[in-house]
């Protein structure tokens, strides 16, 4: 069976590499299905989960925060500012950074960016969605 | 002449300074050489990330406000210090170099904003009476990207709104264990973007200047991470050899010193048997 090599890079390191029979992204114009093979693309993505499927039929679960998919033949490498893949995810602080932005957000003070409290709102049920597998 | 026990006291002193400052040397060494590898972790980000603006902005005919230049009535720039001192010349020269290129760039003070990321700048500035729009201060050895994403977006979210009109940062860059060179660098807007390493040509979803949207926000922030790993070294190497100077002359003055204290012993001594032998003579 074809396979594509899969790198998932975040300005801390490389947090993720490995082979792929299909990898899904939430581009933001969309969910995108990757098999070996693509046309060389560039999509930006939104906050989601990348789903990697692995030769022997397993799901692997990795939760971005954006940033962008770059597709060649026999590589996808994923660009983002921040990335955890799902068994390395700590599930009490995601459910802490939920509340407290749930907090923020319900809050609307002053002085709090709303939109950057809706990002890490939307980050944080994205980390626990990735870490329960209920997508 | 010093009395024996004056000297003995200095002596004293000095070795237990000499003992704070050599630990300080190894500690700032086990740190610089974590922060050389942190840099280097970061180095596939950067590369990948260069590649595909490369590619993009060679590739199409796709134009953003962060590629093009316009005239500069407002200068951002970011200035990346230490939090504290002991760090020999490190933050005195990134000082110098900041204000050096303000003078070459600005006609006043108000056309300057500053970030400044560690305490000396922040302070510096804001005592020069600059407008210092963010500081981070505390900032960790071994920073991680979330810790300079604030500083990094104000700026470029500031040139986006076309509050100012260029942004540089000044720090030092790690050449090796001894040397760091102290610069300055137009992070935006990007002009300096290298040719394309890969001639594949792209398809873009959903279109060429919606993905520059996304991207080259995300590349200068990651560059100013980048400016920030590097700096973070050289402060290390700053420190170090700082330290080690101090070290080494304290060991002289201990050697000095001891030299002084001998002939002083020796001078005690010999005034005693002079005492003796003038008192026995003159039972005599």
């Amino acid at each position: 069976m074809k396979t594509t090599v899969v790198n998932i890079v975040t300005p801390d390191g490389p947090v993720y590499d490995s082979e792929a029979s299909m990898v899904s992204v939430r581009a933001t114009s969309g969910e995108m299905g990757i098999l070996p093979g693509h046309i060389p693309t560039v999509a930006p993505l939104a906050i989601g989960v990348v789903r990697v499927k692995t030769p022997d039929n397993k799901t692997e679960l990795v939760a971005v925060s954006g940033g962008f998919v770059e597709i060649r033949a026999e590589q996808v490498t994923i660009l983002t500012p921040s990335a955890e893949v799902a068994d390395s995810i700590d599930l009490a602080r995601a459910k802490e950074a939920l509340k407290r932005a749930e907090q923020r957000v319900q809050a609307k003070q002053e002085g709090i960016d709303v939109k950057r409290a809706e990002l890490s709102l939307n980050r944080a049920i994205n980390r626990i969605n990735v870490k329960e597998g209920n997508l | 002449m010093a009395t024996l026990r004056e000297v003995k006291q200095r002596i004293n002193s000095t070795k237990s300074t000499s003992k704070i400052t050599s630990a300080m040397h190894l500690v700032s060494s086990s740190k610089m050489s974590r922060a050389e590898r942190n840099a280097k972790k970061y180095v596939p980000y950067m590369n990948k990330i260069q590649d595909v603006v490369a590619a993009i902005a060679n590739g199409t005919a796709a134009s953003h406000p962060m590629l093009v230049e316009r005239p500069v009535k407002k200068t951002a720039y970011i200035i990346i210090t230490s939090d504290r001192g002991l760090a020999g010349a490190y933050n005195t020269n990134a000082i110098r170099k900041a204000t050096t290129a303000m003078e070459n760039r600005n006609q006043s003070k108000d056309q300057v904003v500053i970030f400044a990321a560690g305490r000396i700048a922040s302070d510096f500035f804001m005592k020069q009476g600059y407008t210092v729009a963010d500081s981070e201060i505390g900032l960790p050895d071994q920073p991680a990207f979330s810790d300079i994403k604030r500083i990094a977006r104000t700026a470029v979210g500031m040139f986006t709104d076309g509050q100012v009109d260029e942004v540089v940062m000044c720090y030092a860059h790690f050449e090796n264990a001894v040397s760091q060179v102290f610069m300055e660098r137009k992070l935006l807007p990007i002009t300096d973007i290298a040719p394309a390493t890969t001639n594949a040509s792209y398809e873009f979803e959903p279109s060429g200047e919606e993905i520059l949207e996304v991207l080259l926000p995300q590349y200068a922030e990651s560059l100013v991470y980048g400016a920030l790993l590097d700096a973070k070294a050289s402060e290390h190497a700053a420190r170090m050899t700082a330290m080690k100077n101090a070290t080494d002359n304290a060991k002289e003055l201990i050697n000095d010193l001891t030299v002084l204290y001998n002939r002083a012993r020796q001078a005690a001594i010999t005034q005693e048997i002079t005492e003796i032998v003038a008192g026995a003579a003159a039972l005599e």
